[in-house]
């Protein structure tokens, strides 16, 4: 009793003023990186751009579907969720860069893209991905539908600048 | 030192891998991508891949076991397994890929059997040979502790 005691009081002690500073300071370091929502049904190509995203030291939340993405941005039930304070806040998440691969089974990459542009997540940039060389029709509706660029699948870290450059976007103006 | 040797062998295993057209160029990205953070970064990968990829063969596998083929599923099958491939940069079982859609688009069902034999030697050829060039990284061990007094 005496052992449980004690252990509760350490679980729910006060961080000290010192701690406190430190956890705020790692949360404010965290909400000034940016953060990426990366979509791609493929569990490799959600490893690989995680790390890709990763190593320039970008926010990274992957998910596996356009069902996913839709359900973490709130958008799954409702066309517009309720009105945020802030462009790129809702939920509590802050998204300043969408991914998202192409071709998907359910909801593809235009589906999602759509949904997005059409909801008040719509400022956020969309780089729609694939893996193969598609007709430029395809590439073409993308762009048309919102999206800031088609790229090429496997991402290279040569093509992180593109991807700052989308992200720099995001920034609102002062 | 002990570990050079190994450190000379596994360059060699290494250049062989990219000179025998197994590995292209999306290979060394996977290398660059490794730090200190994540030391077996390229071998969780390519584990990753062959365990993932496993069931996209069997699926092809089941697929061309039932008459007619179904050339519009092999294809979505392949176009998987393909980019999965090239994101490792298999090089061999990639183009191996591209062939067998090609048969798929083309409704060449002897193409896309005789094509898929191919790619399963090569898919396993390559397991084979990264299986050992990783098993030797391991042992050759990182650089920085080649030194350490016990």
């Amino acid at each position: 009793m005496e052992l449980m005691k004690s252990e509760n009081i350490v679980q729910d002690r006060q961080p000290q003023p010192q701690e406190e500073e430190e956890i705020m300071q790692q949360e404010e370091e965290e909400e000034q990186r940016f953060h990426v929502l990366a979509v791609d049904d493929s569990v490799i190509d959600r490893k690989l751009l995680e790390k890709l995203l990763k190593a320039s030291s970008y926010q990274v939340t992957c998910v596996e579907s356009g069902e996913k993405a839709l359900e973490y941005l709130g958008l799954l039930h409702h066309s517009s969720p309720a009105s945020s304070s802030s462009q790129h806040h809702h939920q509590g998440h802050k998204v300043n860069l969408i991914m998202t691969d192409f071709s998907m089974p359910g909801t593809s990459g235009y589906d999602l893209l759509k949904r997005i542009k059409g909801s008040s997540w719509k400022d956020v940039p969309v780089v729609v991905m694939s893996s193969e060389n598609v007709p430029s029709r395809i590439s073409i509706r993308c762009l048309e539908g919102g999206a800031e660029e088609f790229m090429l699948k496997p991402l290279q870290l040569s093509d992180l600048h593109k991807i700052q450059a989308h992200l720099l976007k995001s920034l609102p103006h002062s | 030192m002990e570990r050079n040797p190994m450190r000379r062998q596994l360059a060699i295993m290494r250049q062989s891998l990219f000179d025998q057209g197994h590995v292209d160029e999306q290979f060394v990205q996977l290398e660059e991508l490794q730090d200190d953070a994540n030391p077996n970064f390229v071998e969780e990968v390519v584990t990753l891949y062959y365990r993932d990829s496993a069931r996209i063969i069997l699926n092809i596998e089941q697929a061309l076991e039932r008459k007619p083929f179904d050339f519009r599923k092999l294809d979505a099958y392949m176009h998987q397994f393909k980019g999965s491939s090239s994101s490792i940069g298999a090089k061999k079982v990639k183009a191996e890929s591209t062939l067998f859609r090609e048969y798929c688009k083309s409704g060449n069902g002897e193409g896309c059997m005789r094509s898929f034999q191919q790619l399963k030697k090569e898919y396993a050829t390559l397991r084979k040979k990264l299986g050992a060039y990783f098993q030797l990284a391991r042992q050759a061990g990182p650089v920085e502790t080649a030194s350490r007094p016990k």
